[in-house]
């Protein structure tokens, strides 16, 4: 006798197991780590506890995961809208970076402009600076169909070093002591902040955004157009709607918001251009885009999580000692899991022993 | 002809799908040197209990036996080492490669190298013995449908099948490929082998089968033998009712030319010439039929006329004004409406809702577009409208399309063609796959359409539906026009040598009355 394991394909998807199922991964993926971490001899229950509060537990913790928040909120609604038209945007690191430069350039030239016309200036070079770079692997793919998975991937390595050209050569801060940035912005360049804390007017942005796309896929017939294409592009062309036009502009959207992204962290947190303005947000924005099942008010919830996980691994290198990594391989785990848990929405598992 | 031991016997056999109970309860028996029909209608559970004796599916209560002797079949595998073989409505070959290879594929011999001369000589053997006329070193995409479908029989001899399961056999076929098919099937009868032929066409269980089992709604109504019974009787226990083979129709008044297709070339998605200069004219009030076997530029034909494909040369005109190569959107808006063969793939979105569904073809115009937004009131009503008027059963316009009953899928999308006041119909295959009912409301939609003056193409693999629906009948081979007959009084014989490239007649301009 033998036990055999089947995979049976459900004929509909489960809904509840919908909901329930990355609940489940998460909590797998935390037992994943939990091993890890045992390896590393630390004990998981005080890690965990200590991330929990390092993210959630105090005001300082709370706020730094708000401000964390904001730019995986922007870029993963913008992946998240390209992703509902099967346009794989893999490149909203780059988006940010030179929507975030192009903010930078406008609050460099301008250092005597008042708040009212450099800020929403800086929106919008932040905005159309992200949406140009992404409108070149959507013309090349509208075009000439280069796949735009490799090509926004490769040009954000062009985007990052294009910024990192800048910061070290000609747009260096003379007085800078040799650090690689720009002169700080002027005040008026800065977003407003919440009280003493990190938290800027960028949230707004976030939530807006959340709610524009809502509206835009719901109400619209743009939206419908983005939907109607994602879910079978054949019924799209059979009722005449045009995939190039709708590349085109869904890829500035999308990266229009990374640029957002870009032009709300030097304008809200760094108010300069500097090396190293995102940790990868373009990247884990991917991740929380599809956690979230691309759902813009379950992207605003599920970058709140996310980032509470970035903040709460920075507490395991600050107090725990412990490696940067621990938190990466959390971050993988649970995206890893909830992948393989997909299978189960659509399948169920038959166990039955043979002879 | 029949022997002590029913060398297939099912007994007691139920199968449950989510929401649906596809086999209650069916004993069902076959011997061997008989050829046995299952008769029913769509959903009716043919296809699954045949999924059941051929491994695919796992019956939830029931027992199998072959040539006496109980069995588990847990796998495809299982069952063909019991000599059980189906071949399906879809072939299961690999295009690029060879007959042999494909006959070969899954075995366990060979092992490494390909012995490719024995496994040819046998495959020989079997064609000659069967009269499976195949070559064994021609690549599948080069061979006709006919032909794939022979390799696919030899492939379930060349495993020692002796119990052969058909799934719609004929559907695919010319009337002259069928007839070839029935030989050879009762030649393998003769030699001793279990033959079920799943079919839901009365004319085919009465020309070549022994005994006949009904299923409807997932039980057994009857077994009888062929020879006992009739087409009304059968009809009767298919559907639980008296049906009607008869359409009424007025007669075609007449009219000026809607559709003037002129000279038409275009490529196949293989980039082969798929069209090859096709003209002809559909009026005011017409139907007209395009007969043809699977793959002979009917496609083609249908995405031309409505933009999908670019015609390379030729012309289309609708009403006198040119559209030839206009895009999709452009069609359209001249009230083309348009009834693709692939309904979940091209028609309808499966993922999206009903009234999502409905409004593919008219959300970018008022009403339900204003401005940049949906009216969602509008689209509301909209849809609730053609809901209750095309009566498609479904909880609501928010729900799933996906969930829908092909019946249902077909009158959702028919519901948004007509919809739009068509002057011109190209409906492709619109009651393929779809029961006894559904067929007939299809074609009451259809014929109301005529009435209402529009044009309507319809291209169609059933002959009887073409002859009974149509006013004229084009028969199309090879992408191109083999003749345009009077639907009236056209022989069947005559159509099916068109269909086959064996006959062509000079066109004739039928002239209105």
């Amino acid at each position: 006798m033998k036990l055999t394991l089947r995979l049976e394909r459900r004929l509909t998807p489960s809904r509840a197991l919908g909901f329930l199922i990355p609940v489940f991964s998460i909590v797998l993926a935390l037992c994943f780590g939990a091993v890890l971490l045992a390896a590393v001899g630390k004990n998981p229950g005080v890690v965990y506890q200590k991330m929990f509060s390092g993210a959630f537990g105090s005001k300082f913790g709370l706020t730094e995961t708000v401000v964390k928040a904001i730019p995986l909120m922007l870029s993963g609604l913008g992946v998240a809208v390209a992703f509902r038209m099967l346009l794989w945007n893999i490149g909203a690191e780059g988006q940010l970076q030179i929507g975030a430069f192009a903010a930078a350039g406008v609050a460099l030239a301008f250092p005597q402009a008042p708040a009212a016309v450099i800020i929403p200036a800086m929106m919008l070079a932040g905005f159309l600076g992200g949406a140009l770079w992404a409108s070149i692997p959507a013309t090349l793919k509208a075009k000439l169909q280069v796949n735009e998975i490799i090509t926004s991937l490769m040009l954000n390595y062009v985007a990052i070093y294009w910024v990192e050209y800048l910061v070290y050569g000609p747009w260096k801060n003379p007085k800078g002591y040799g650090f690689p940035g720009t002169a700080p912005f002027s005040p008026a360049a800065e977003l407003p902040r919440l009280g003493a804390s990190r938290v800027h007017l960028g949230l707004l942005f976030g939530l807006v955004a959340a709610l524009c796309l809502y509206f835009i896929l719901r109400r619209t017939k743009w939206g419908y157009e983005i939907r109607v294409i994602g879910e079978n592009p054949t019924a799209a062309r059979y009722a005449g709607i045009s995939l190039t036009r709708n590349i085109l502009t869904v890829m500035a959207l999308s990266g229009g918001l990374a640029g957002l992204a870009g032009m709300s962290e030097v304008s809200g947190i760094i108010h300069a251009l500097q090396r190293g303005i995102s940790p990868g947000y373009g990247y884990t924005a991917i991740i929380v885009a599809w956690l979230a099942k691309l759902n813009p008010w379950a992207i605003v919830v599920v970058s709140f999580l996310f980032a509470g996980l970035l903040v709460g691994g920075d507490q395991l290198q600050i107090s725990m000692g412990l490696p940067a990594a621990m938190s990466n391989i959390l971050q993988g785990a649970v995206l890893f899991f909830i992948l393989g848990g997909e299978i189960l929405v659509r399948h169920r598992i038959s166990l039955t022993w043979e002879k | 002809m029949t022997t002590a031991v029913p060398s297939v016997q099912m007994l007691g056999i139920t199968k449950r799908f989510p929401g649906v109970l596809a086999n209650d309860h069916i004993d069902f028996s076959a011997n061997a040197g008989e050829i046995h029909a299952l008769l029913g209608e769509n959903g009716a559970g043919k296809s699954t209990l045949m999924n059941i004796l051929s491994g695919l599916y796992h019956p939830d209560q029931g027992d199998i036996h072959i040539h006496g002797r109980r069995v588990a079949l847990r796998s495809p595998r299982d069952a063909i080492s019991l000599g059980i073989g189906m071949v399906h409505q879809h072939f299961m070959l690999v295009e690029p490669h060879t007959v042999a290879e494909n006959v070969t594929l899954g075995l366990d011999e060979p092992r490494f190298l390909l012995n490719s001369g024995q496994i040819e000589q046998k495959i020989a053997a079997l064609s000659e013995k069967y009269g499976l006329k195949v070559d064994p070193e021609a690549r599948i995409w080069q061979l006709s449908v006919g032909e794939q479908q022979r390799v696919e029989i030899i492939k379930m001899l060349y495993r020692n099948a002796d119990i052969l399961i058909l799934d719609e056999p004929t559907a695919v076929l010319t009337p002259q490929e069928a007839r070839e098919l029935f030989v050879t099937l009762k030649r393998m009868a003769a030699e001793g082998h279990t033959i079920i032929f799943i079919t839901h066409k009365l004319d085919e269980v009465m020309a070549i089968s022994d005994r006949v089992t009904v299923l409807r709604k997932g039980r057994v109504v009857s077994t009888v033998f062929t020879s006992a019974t009739n087409k009304q009787e059968l009809a009767r226990m298919m559907v639980g009712r008296e049906v009607f083979f008869q359409v009424t129709k007025r007669p075609w008044r007449g009219g000026s030319a809607v559709l003037r297709v002129e000279a038409a070339r275009a490529l196949s998605d293989k980039g082969l010439p798929a069209l090859k200069g096709v003209s002809f004219e559909v009026q005011e009030g017409e139907i007209l039929g395009v007969a043809g076997v699977a793959g002979n530029g009917q496609r083609e034909l249908a995405e031309a006329i409505t933009g999908l494909r670019p015609l390379t040369s030729g012309e289309v005109y609708l009403c006198d004004r040119r559209i030839t190569n206009h895009n999709p959107r452009q069609i359209l808006d001249q009230k083309v409406s348009h009834i693709p063969e692939d309904r979940l793939g091209m028609g309808l979105i499966p993922n999206l809702s009903l009234s999502d569904n409905l409004i593919l073809k008219g959300y970018f115009a008022p009403p339900l577009g204003r401005g940049p937004f949906l009216d969602q009131k509008a689209i509301d009503a909209h849809c609730r409208e053609l809901i209750s008027r095309f009566e498609v059963m479904a909880p609501g316009p928010d729900s799933s399309v996906k969930l829908l009953s092909g019946g249902n899928l077909q009158r959702l999308l028919l519901a948004r063609e007509i919809s739009c006041c068509p002057r011109l119909m190209v409906a492709v295959h619109p009651t393929r796959g779809l029961d006894v009912g559904a067929t007939e409301a299809v074609h009451k939609m259809v014929l109301e359409q005529r009435e209402e003056g529009a044009a309507i193409l319809l291209i169609s693999e059933d002959l009887d539906e073409l002859l009974s629906l149509s006013d004229r009948v084009a028969v199309l081979y090879e992408g191109e026009i083999m003749g345009i007959v009077p639907a009236q009084g056209a022989q069947v014989e005559e159509i099916g040598l068109m269909m086959a490239g064996a006959k062509r007649i000079q066109s004739v301009e039928v002239a209105a009355p």
